[in-house]
């Protein structure tokens, strides 16, 4: 076989088997990303999909029991409970009125299962705006992390 | 100082962009004078910023809360040392330092080569500038980190506002590590800028041979270490203190750190094939562009916010300006090459799958499915919801199953590849090079399978692990021997001469061996365990030879925070082994403050990672959360030997008496024969 062609097969076999791979990994970890106001019009095919939702958490909402932690999550007047089952310690900045990425399936009960809860963290940081806080001149205080 | 840094900024503009037309013109006219003043200008580009950035610092050491950026990022009590690491803490400053830490690379490469290259240096010049001069847009006009407070008054007016004392700084950059990971990872991303230039210079110019990348050669390197320390000091970071007991998770920023670097160490091994045999032109142009393209994505990817990720900086404005400087950049890579690809033509072609160039080829396949793996699986979401309307993830599964088999063949043409003969190998070679190390290499696995490591994919790491370590150590060891021979030294002397004389290949191997134990440190997660138990006082837990026994709590109020702390007294066989002090912080000044402190008990054999997971709500008693991750002190050994090996292979050569030649073409690279006597010493080819 001529140089060239057996290169060309070598290349094909790695390209494919990683495509197969790529595929199979596809397939085990795809997560839908849904607003909670979707989320609430989603049908029963759609909530079957581990899905990833995203907002604040309430003030007051946070209620630790044995093996859960159930909050609230709010985006744009829509609210969702939650309970986060997951065996990680919640992040420290995981806190009332903190923004909150939550990822799993919808209960039984309407509350929303989560196995993975991120809060915000270094980079992400920004101070709450107060009410005794002014602006910068010249441009409107923007998120600084 | 405010106004005194703004105005630093803008005449950095002003003057990177004389740098950048007075470049162009220099370039068409070849006026002498003009030449030298726009290179004077691309220096005093780079002064204004140092100057700017002192600035910064000094608004930050100086408490100055009339800054937004200081009170955002400080407090009155933040240490010295964190008051520093607050400048790239937050979008402005961190945008800031990318600009310094690039004027670093580009004031050192105007004067080193102020006298040098005629030819070349005024497209490197324009190319430097142009970079500089979309980050000081970013710094002047997008994201200034000299902006004052104001409020306005009971009359309408808005007026200067000075607060009593800042927000401080985020509890999770309050680390040691933290003041060093990032100037560490924008080196490398800022590093690359370098390569970049040069390439596309060489490009635009059409300059002869392969000067270019003799050229940046060191400079890739540079930026490839600092790339490499980045990420591992990252993973070490999110390892120390985010209290998950993990140090890599695929997330989106840490994923954008780790495209250029495999694209950068593709390029590093690529290079050898256009400088020994003319192969691979516009692969390795493209790869450099790739790799800057990547770094100005991963960038972009941190602080536009385009994808969800627990680092991403948020409500930011600059994502369409990185849009556009990757939509420009390239842009102007593909007309150059269009334009000019004639000059990149191949002067050989691949004789034979099994030799060295085979490898080289196979090992850039391999960096470059990996790199489109990590891109894909990072952008996915974003491709998704433009294709499908529906906004998907990928998460640690997908990377994993494609990362590991690429991982491990990289590993194995790690061993492999140097031992291989340019054009061809023959069989017996193939015997006597690689008969040793496979032996060692299915000793490693039998012994690691009889200590308890049974998992497929952590044995075949064990193995190659074990393979790639003893063709470095005979690498090492044939060379040694014949200066031995030569000169009666020691063999550890003559292992030292050996790595004097060349740099390049023996740091390569070094860094090879850095890799190795990377790798085993890798194999172990497949072993991680943990526990988690809510305890009294005088409750105890066990993981693995383990036993952690709760002693007390006590309550340690320090300058800016004060920490709850839990003691743990570790038994091991029963035995005090020693005590650990898990804590939680709460900080003052920031208003999401809490920050976790894990202590870790680390040996070679494993790591006991115990965190202080907060007060159980309904027996009101701590909640212990312990890790036992075996091998994980491998990596960042692994790191140390990395960064000893890049600092070798930096080195000149040092000329031997009896001078040694570069490898000869169709043998293999036994050091025996680059040995000949009177024949001049050629740096870096290997």
């Amino acid at each position: 076989m001529q140089n060239r062609a057996k290169f060309g097969v070598g290349i094909g076999v790695i390209v494919v088997a990683m495509s197969f791979l790529a595929w199979l990994g596809y397939g085990e970890s795809k997560t839908y990303y849904h607003t909670i106001a979707e989320y609430q019009t989603l049908n029963a095919l759609d909530r079957a999909h581990r899905m990833r939702l995203a907002g604040t958490v309430v003030d007051g909402s946070i209620k630790h029991s044995s093996g859960r932690v159930d909050f609230t999550l709010e985006e744009q007047g829509k609210t969702l409970p939650v309970s986060y089952v997951g065996s990680d310690p919640l992040p420290d900045t995981f806190v009332g009125k903190s923004q909150a990425l939550v990822e799993g399936r919808p209960g039984p009960d309407g509350r929303f299962v989560a196995e993975h809860v991120q809060a915000k963290c270094a980079s992400k940081y920004e101070a709450a705006p107060g009410g005794d806080k002014p602006t910068p001149s010249g441009a409107t205080q923007q998120s600084s992390m | 100082m405010d106004v005194f840094g703004s105005f630093t900024l803008l005449l950095a503009f002003v003057c990177a962009v004389y740098a950048f037309i007075g470049g162009i013109a220099a370039i068409k006219t070849r006026h002498p004078l003009l030449v030298k003043s726009t290179r004077q200008a691309g220096i005093a580009t780079c002064v204004l910023i140092f100057i700017a950035t002192f600035a910064v610092e000094y608004l930050l050491f100086t408490d100055n809360f009339s800054q937004a950026y200081v009170v955002s990022h400080s407090n009155r009590d933040l240490s010295a040392f964190y008051k520093v690491a607050a400048l790239w803490s937050g979008q402005e400053g961190s945008l800031l330092f990318w600009s310094f830490l690039l004027s670093v690379y580009i004031i050192s490469v105007l004067i080193v080569y102020r006298n040098k290259n005629g030819e070349l240096m005024p497209y490197v010049g324009v190319i430097l500038a142009g970079v500089q001069i979309f980050f000081l847009t970013l710094n002047n006009f997008v994201e200034n980190p000299f902006k004052t407070l104001a409020i306005v008054n009971a009359n309408g007016v808005l007026e200067p506002f000075t607060r009593m004392d800042g927000n401080g700084l985020n509890p999770l950059l309050q680390y040691p590590e933290m003041v060093i990971h990032p100037p560490n990872l924008y080196s490398g991303y800022t590093g690359f800028t370098i390569p970049f230039a040069f390439a596309l210079a060489a490009l635009l110019a059409r300059y002869p041979g392969e000067k270019w990348i003799h050229l940046t050669r060191k400079w890739t390197m540079v930026a490839w270490c600092f790339q490499s320390l980045g990420i591992l000091l990252g993973a070490h970071w999110a390892y120390a203190v985010l209290g998950w007991g993990g140090y890599w998770g695929w997330d989106p920023v840490e994923n954008a750190s780790l495209l250029p670097w495999l694209t950068g160490t593709a390029f590093l091994h690529s290079v050898m094939m256009q400088e020994k045999r003319g192969m691979m032109k516009v692969w390795n142009v493209w790869l450099v562009f790739c790799t800057f393209l990547l770094c100005i994505l991963g960038t972009f990817l941190t602080r536009s916010g385009v994808v969800s990720s627990v680092h991403a900086f948020a409500n930011s404005h600059i994502g369409p300006w990185f849009v556009a400087f990757l939509g420009i950049t390239l842009f102007v890579c593909f007309a150059a090459y269009v334009k000019n690809r004639d000059y990149l033509k191949s002067e050989n072609m691949l004789d034979s799958m099994v030799s060295r160039e085979s490898s080289f080829l196979f090992n850039n396949l391999l960096f470059l499915i990996a790199c489109i793996a990590v891109l894909s699986g990072t952008l996915f979401p974003v491709f998704s919801e433009w294709f499908t309307n529906n906004r998907i993830s990928v998460g640690a599964p997908f990377f994993n199953k494609i990362m590991i088999p690429i991982g491990l063949a990289i590993l194995f043409l790690t061993g492999v590849g140097p031992l291989l003969a340019w054009r061809k190998t023959s069989a017996d070679s193939l015997k006597r090079n690689f008969g040793w190390p496979l032996i060692v290499g299915l000793l490693g696995a039998v012994g690691a399978f009889f200590l308890g490591y049974r998992n497929g994919a952590s044995l075949l790491c064990l193995f190659l692990c074990c393979f790639v370590f003893w063709t470095i150590v005979e690498e090492f060891y044939r060379g040694a021997k014949v200066i031995k021979a030569r000169t009666g030294m020691s063999m550890m002397m003559s292992a030292h001469e050996l790595s004097m004389r060349n740099t390049r290949r023996y740091g390569g191997y070094v860094v090879h061996f850095g890799m190795v134990l990377v790798f085993i440190g890798l194999a172990g997660a497949a072993f991680n365990s943990e526990a988690q138990k809510a305890m009294n006082i005088g409750d105890s837990m066990k993981l693995g030879p383990y036993t952690l026994v709760l002693q007390s709590a006590d309550t340690k109020a320090e300058k800016n925070y004060t920490a709850q702390r839990m003691i743990v007294e570790v038994l091991k066989d029963n035995k005090q082994l020693m005590m650990l002090y898990p804590e939680k912080r709460q900080f003052q000044g920031t208003e999401q403050a809490a920050g976790t402190m894990v202590a870790i008990y680390s040996t070679l054999q494993d790591d006991l990672y115990v965190v202080y997971a907060g007060m159980d709500p309904e027996a009101n008693v701590p909640v212990i959360h312990a890790f036992l991750n075996p091998l994980v002190k491998w990596i960042w050994l692994g790191g140390v030997w990395i960064v000893m090996g890049t600092l070798l292979a930096l080195m000149p050569n040092r000329r031997a008496a009896l001078g040694v030649a570069t490898v000869p073409e169709t043998s293999t690279s036994t050091v025996a024969q680059a040995l000949t006597p009177g024949v001049t010493l050629r740096e870096g080819h290997d």
